[in-house]
């Protein structure tokens, strides 16, 4: 049952970076390699806040996101006017830069050591030391985010990075500042991010750089781009596939060592396929990149 | 009444002069037509003027204000909007959601009014309220819940014309509005802009039917080679033999 509900924890997990990520790539269309530095912003904030100052988690969890969203701020600063491979490139750079950044201001973060024996998050008095309680929380977050991204795609914004997402000159046109709007999708989709990063580093107790490499990107792109890029349900699909598959691996019994290489193949092979036969992914009409 | 004007545009593209020292003034309202052999310079000019393309030299005013280095958003909330000689459109879109896209300042579009919603639903059933005005005058509200990629070629130089008309935008700029339409949409849409010029818009659009031009145009700007050649009321300008054969070739 543990087993289950860990599963279920990363699954909520994952599907806060997703939904997030698609607000990006789905609606506004501009594929981002830096969401991994996003989440590794929200976990390393909670995470230094809980083991040094020992403020609530509902603290530590908002100041990520403010962080997170401060960091958005500034990549969106620095790439938002570059268009298409520019811009991926860009937001590559921007990951290893932040990521660099974690990994080497030893002082704050141990860098390579990573922070360890972080405490369990306290909500209203309750200590969470529990899977099924975090498993709780992340499925309030994932509501949460994917909640955020349909009320804003379903609204006069959305409508605005719809355009933007389609033919951006007839957005400018029309009077829409293009880059004003892209930039407010990168920060809310920064922060939204960072809520998922602080949940991961409450409930593993240990977070290093290694969870936060620009794979992490991918694997977040490749769950929106699969399940269905700004779609409903898509990111949703997306997640939770993408978290199940390599259980499916274990549970067909292959040693942990081919499943792990395994899983990197049958994602790229799944992207490929998907990006081939159905770009617009399982449960998607948009179809990315076309 | 505020004019649109440039003074000493210049542009060149590599060793090609697309527009050279231009100084132009188009007094609000009325109808321009800007006519001219391919590679006149006569979008380069357009895309100068709403801030799409930035001149090498020159300046470009909106009343007093001075334009020249401003965004194509800016511009166009200053009140002036295009349609593209490309059909522009957000294709995956209903057709209404296309019109409603294109009203200016939208309270929903903020971030925190589209997340609390705002004063939203009241604003949005009066932008659905005049976008379906506005459909119904360009006999498009059988199409309203249409994808814009559904309508026909002229139907989508239609709606591209309806975001035009939602913008509110005092000047507008069309390009090549009637090209590759039929007869009987191109006069619809030929009347509809004598009723938006007696509106007290102003009109300025990129034609090569001259049929079209002599019908609605006050006046006529010919440009070639980057240079405007001749401007004045249809009547004075089209009959003269040089501009036949600038424009001819």
């Amino acid at each position: 049952m543990d087993y289950l509900i860990h599963i279920a924890v990363f699954c909520c997990i994952y599907t806060v970076l997703a939904e997030s990520l698609d607000l990006l790539v789905g609606h506004a269309g501009i594929l981002s390699l830096v969401h991994a530095a996003f989440y590794a912003t929200g976990a390393y904030t909670c995470a230094i806040i809980a083991v040094h100052l020992q403020w609530p988690f509902p603290v530590a969890l908002l100041l990520g996101c403010a962080s997170s969203g401060v960091v958005a701020f500034g990549v969106a600063a620095l790439s938002i006017r570059l268009r298409g491979d520019l811009f991926v490139i860009a937001t590559f750079a921007c990951h290893v830069v932040i990521l660099g950044v974690v990994a080497n201001w030893i002082g704050l973060t141990r860098g390579p050591l990573g922070i360890f024996d972080i405490p369990h998050a306290v909500v209203l008095g309750c200590s969470l030391d529990t899977g099924w309680q975090y498993a709780l929380m992340a499925l309030t977050m994932a509501l949460l985010a994917w909640a955020v991204v349909q009320l804003l795609v379903s609204s006069p914004f959305g409508r605005v990075l719809h355009a933007v997402r389609e033919d951006d000159v007839l957005a400018m046109a029309l009077g829409k500042n293009v880059f004003y709007f892209k930039s407010l999708a990168f920060i809310v989709a920064g922060v939204l991010a960072a809520g998922a990063g602080g949940i991961y580093a409450h409930y593993m107790r240990f977070i290093d750089p290694t969870s936060f490499t620009v794979m992490e990107s991918i694997l977040i792109a490749s769950m929106v781009i699969i399940g269905g890029a700004g779609s409903r349900w898509g990111p949703v699909v997306g997640a939770v596939l993408l978290i199940c598959l390599p259980e499916v691996l274990r549970v067909l019994g292959l040693p942990g060592s081919v499943a792990a290489h395994l899983r990197q193949i049958i994602y790229g092979v799944l992207l490929v396929v998907m990006m081939r036969l159905r770009p617009q992914g399982l449960v998607g009409h948009f179809a990315f990149g076309r | 009444m505020r004019t649109l004007s440039c003074k000493q545009l210049r542009k060149c593209f590599g060793g090609i002069r697309a527009v050279a020292d231009i100084e132009l003034e188009f007094p609000e309202p009325g109808i321009t037509a800007i006519i001219g052999p391919n590679g006149a310079g006569k979008t380069t000019l357009v895309n100068i003027l709403t801030g799409f393309v930035r001149a090498d030299a020159g300046h470009c005013y909106l009343g007093k204000r001075e334009t020249t280095q401003l965004a194509p958003h800016r511009i166009a909330q200053l009140g002036v909007t295009r349609s593209f000689q490309e059909l522009r459109l957000v294709q995956q879109a209903s057709v209404i959601d296309n019109v409603m896209l294109a009203r200016p300042r939208q309270l929903g579009e903020r971030l925190w009014r589209a997340l609390f919603r705002v004063g939203v639903a009241v604003e949005e059933t009066s932008s659905r309220r005049e976008a379906i005005g506005i459909l119904h005058a360009l006999d498009l509200d059988d199409k309203t819940h249409a994808l814009a990629s559904e309508l026909s070629y002229g139907q989508q130089k239609l709606l591209s014309l309806a975001l035009c008309l939602a913008t509110e935008a005092r000047i507008i700029f069309l390009d090549e509005p009637v090209s590759g339409v039929h007869p009987e949409l191109t006069a619809r849409i030929l009347s509809l802009l004598r009723g938006l010029a007696e509106n007290g818009k102003l009109i300025i659009f990129v034609e090569h039917d001259l049929a079209a031009v002599r019908e609605i145009a006050d006046r006529v700007i010919v440009m070639d080679e980057g240079q405007v050649i001749a401007d004045g009321a249809p009547a004075d300008v089209l009959h003269r033999p040089e501009i036949l054969e600038a424009y001819v070739g």
